[in-house]
């Protein structure tokens, strides 16, 4: 595949708070090669033919119809985007991963079992897996003649997932590892026949193994009673002095937490992207409802309240879109770097962008939640009833804040991993604070505004990196290794973070799609991207005054909320027009059309 | 067997149509484009005649650059190579006697025993091109084609007629045929096949190769104005015993509304 990435500048992760990144280094939708889109086309016919006539039977839990699915996806090669030749996949690159990953979402409960399969059921042997173990299991997962799952979460421990107490201790005769504990809430369960397991060697080393369900002593339990995506699978894996053979040990003995964490980056990511598919989706499932709804003689769509939403909805898509496809280009571009063939180095460079990564499976699920509940919202009474497709997607889109790391541990790792990586010095944060500091009890000077289109929202974008270089640089002045005790502190500059990184994104495609289109063909997303910065800077405002009111007080505080005064001005746009606007070009279209 | 499919790219199924301002044409710009759907049943029919009988599957398609989007999914179904009329003097051809002369003079030298095309494109829907091409080249044609036997020296082909009426006949070949969507089902573009794609031969024609000019290729038809169908609201009631009103309403709807 033709590789995007050739000639791009590598972008360090996280360097978007202290560089100032310009159009041509963002990839966007617009840079899809031609094969990416023909594997997004084909995933798309596939779900739409195969998968979402059969909605009501994959709810019913028709598990044996979920692997006939899956099956067929993989004789499409669909399952075996990320999985090298040699082990019988396609060995393609994140991206075409993401294309399809967001083309196969249209039924959430599928779409939960194929990313259980694909990403945390296979990936970890990919990445870890030694020659053995990859000659065995991949090929045959790359058909789903084997069905993988990821077994890390326990009953008391979920989020502090190395707290986990199954243990594994080595048989008399060193050939197996005994295995006792219970694992929760795993995904495909019910049916699945690998599942890479978490357990503790000796009680204290954390280990990832690969386990199959016919083990001896390994069994599952029933299904759990969950508030949505009905037909996926999710059920307790019991495993009572289970033999596993030494052979399946994945990686190095206590070593696990490498393999726990790292492939949850790649999940969150690929989290990230189906739920912003599901926001574009439920988006032209309320334009069509708002379109042909009556109130007082009119179509609902033509009441303000409701275009507000409507808008709101296609600009948090566009936006989150933007952010996915810049942080997939930055991936891509470090991973061209790299010897691809050697799946650590890969995964290293993957791990460098664990910011931007926590950040899309943030915004991407709370803006799923958004979306759903005003699109229940815009269905009244109807989208309280299970007749209405939204009503599902209320519920099935709830888990998406709770599952591949909270967002409470994911807000936790934004802030926190910019602040580790600036104490190592990989990341000039401190330096960048210091400089400010200067700037700061220096007299201000009015500001020339650029040229461009988006002269003010680029100034303000300016502005808003150093309100969260101040607040991360007293955070770590004041608390200093005791930082993480801080959480809503951190969270608040994590919400700051995530404000600017979308802010910036929209920016550069927007610059780069008026660059080659013209400003007259992007006035949508022209339009989003004022909204979105207009709005962007009060929430960052408003999550700054909570910050430095935790940090400071009297005089300093004082001091520190005159600065962020002069960092926020910003002459509000008219958005009620702009996103009227939007909502007219939503209903003409009658779907999501940014 | 060598077969070649004619494959015309037209606007995707759910773009939103605005005419253009001079009133000829639609708008074409933000508007994404894919292969006529008929295109895409006698582009799988090729394929499944090519998997049963063996021999080769060429393409060939006339467009702008774009095309070649709907080029590289045709080979990634598993057609064998392309051929692309890419060349501004080819959009002089807008009618089906240019775009049928151009499609015939590339591939006069070929020796296709069959060429595929769709019964009529999405877009102008002129159902003329197959048998434009037939002509120039001198080969046996039939339209409107539901299904596709092979023979020696021969090919037997189920045609739709009117009112549910199909038509079997035995056309000699080489032969054009024009294939009715909806007779066979489409396969997907496996991820196999997409990669595989990129190393086909896809061969870029120029109007010159085919010593052909903008005069020659000057439509004999043209569009005066495009404009959006205008709706009209009409209620009749039908009075009269229920019995009366449905076969009265049956009537309506099969002769008037003609909606079976």
């Amino acid at each position: 595949m033709t590789s995007y990435a050739e000639g791009k500048r590598v972008l360090q992760g996280g360097s978007f708070l202290l560089e100032d990144h310009v159009p041509e280094d963002v990839f966007t939708p617009e840079d899809l090669t031609d094969e990416h889109k023909m594997i997004g086309q084909t995933a798309h016919e596939f779900t739409e033919k195969e998968i979402l006539p059969l909605d009501a039977e994959i709810e019913a839990k028709d598990y044996k119809l979920t692997r006939e699915l899956l099956r067929k996806a993989g004789e499409l090669g669909l399952l075996s985007i990320d999985i090298p030749e040699k082990y019988g996949g396609a060995g393609l690159d994140l991206l075409a991963s993401l294309v399809s990953a967001e083309n196969m979402s249209g039924q959430a409960s599928f779409s939960g079992s194929l990313g259980a399969h694909t990403t945390i059921g296979t990936l970890p042997i990919v990445y870890f897996g030694n020659e053995e173990q990859k000659k065995k299991y991949l090929p045959r997962l790359a058909t789903a003649e084997l069905v993988g799952a990821y077994a890390l979460t326990e009953s008391g421990s979920g989020s502090d997932a190395l707290a986990a107490k199954t243990k594994a201790v080595l048989s008399e005769d060193g050939k197996h590892y005994i295995l006792t504990g219970q694992k929760m809430w795993i995904t495909n369960a019910g049916f699945a026949d690998v599942f890479i397991v978490f357990a503790k060697v000796d009680g204290d080393k954390f280990t990832a193994f690969i386990v199959e369900r016919t083990f001896p002593g390994v069994s599952v339990a029933p299904e759990e009673h969950k508030m949505g995506l009905h037909g996926s699978s999710t059920c307790a894996v019991n495993l009572e002095e289970a033999r596993i053979p030494v052979e399946n040990v994945l990686g190095e003995i206590g070593k696990g937490h490498q393999i726990a964490f790292n492939i949850l980056n790649i999940g969150r990511l690929k989290l990230g992207v189906s739920s912003i598919a599901g926001v574009k989706r439920l988006n032209t499932i309320a334009v069509e409802y708002a379109r042909q709804r009556n109130q007082f003689g009119v179509p609902i769509s033509s009441f303000g309240l409701i275009k507000h939403k409507l808008a709101q909805m296609a600009i948090l898509g566009y936006v989150s879109e933007c952010m996915m496809y810049r942080t997939v280009g930055m991936i891509e571009t470090a991973m061209a770097t790299i010897d691809r063939d050697d799946p650590r180095q890969a995964l290293k460079a993957i791990e460098s962008y664990a910011i931007e990564c926590s950040i899309m499976k943030v915004f991407g699920s709370e803006i799923l939640a958004y979306t759903t509940d005003e699109a229940v919202q815009v269905f009244g009474g109807n989208g309280y009833s299970k007749d209405y497709p939204v009503e599902r997607a209320y519920r099935d889109a709830r888990i998406a804040r709770i599952y591949e790391g909270t967002n409470e541990i994911n807000r936790l790792i934004i802030s926190g991993q910019i602040l580790r990586r600036s104490s190592k010095g990989e990341l000039g944060l401190f330096q960048a604070a210091k400089n400010l500091m200067g700037e700061m009890l220096s007299p201000s000077m009015p500001e020339d505004l650029s040229d461009g289109v988006f002269a003010q929202e680029r100034q303000a974008l300016a502005n808003c990196k150093k309100i969260a270089i101040a607040a991360l640089g007293s955070a770590a002045q004041k608390y200093r290794d005791k930082v993480q005790d801080q959480q809503e502190v951190l969270a608040a500059a994590s919400n700051i973070l995530i404000s600017i990184y979308g802010m910036e994104s929209a920016i550069l495609r927007t610059e780069k799609l008026v660059a080659s289109r013209g400003e007259a063909a992007c006035r949508n997303q022209i339009d989003a991207t004022r909204v979105f910065a207009n709005d962007a800077v009060q929430h960052i405002e408003a999550e700054a005054k909570t910050a430095l009111a935790a940090m400071s007080e009297g005089d300093e505080l004082r001091m520190m909320l005159a600065t962020l005064r002069r960092f926020t001005k910003f002459i509000p746009v008219n958005t009620v027009a702009l996103r009227r606007q939007i909502a007219d070009s939503l209903v003409e279209a009658g779907r999501y059309n940014l | 067997m060598k077969i070649c499919v004619c494959l015309k790219q037209v606007p995707k199924k759910d773009s939103i149509l605005r005419i253009a301002q001079d009133q000829k044409w639609i708008d074409e710009r933000d508007i994404s484009y894919e292969m006529s759907e008929a295109d895409a049943y006698a582009l799988e029919e090729a394929l499944r005649q090519k998997e049963a009988h063996g021999g080769e599957v060429i393409v060939i398609s006339m467009g702008p650059e774009r095309t070649r989007q709907s080029i590289k999914e045709a080979l990634a179904k598993g057609a064998d190579r392309a051929i692309h009329l890419d060349d501004p003097i080819f959009e002089q051809a807008t009618d089906a006697a240019g775009i049928g002369r151009a499609i015939a003079a590339a591939l006069k030298d070929e020796g296709c025993d069959l060429i595929m095309t769709g019964l009529q494109s999405d877009d102008h829907g002129f159902g003329q091109v197959g048998l434009i091409i037939a002509e120039r080249l001198g080969m046996s044609s039939a339209t409107i084609v539901m299904e596709v036997q092979i023979e020696t020296g021969s090919v037997r082909v189920k045609r739709e007629l009117e009112s549910g009426w199909f038509q079997w006949v035995r056309v000699p070949t080489p032969a054009v045929l024009t294939i009715q969507s909806g007779i066979n089902q489409l396969r997907y573009a496996t991820l196999k096949g997409i990669m595989s794609a990129k190393k086909k031969e896809l061969r870029e024609v120029k109007a010159a190769d085919l010593n052909l000019t903008a005069d020659d290729l000057k439509p004999l038809q043209s569009i005066e104005r495009a404009y959006v169908p205008e709706k009209s609201k009409q209620t009749e009631f039908i009075e009269g015993k229920p019995a009366e009103i449905a076969a009265r309403l049956v009537e309506k709807l099969r002769f008037d509304a003609r909606v079976f």
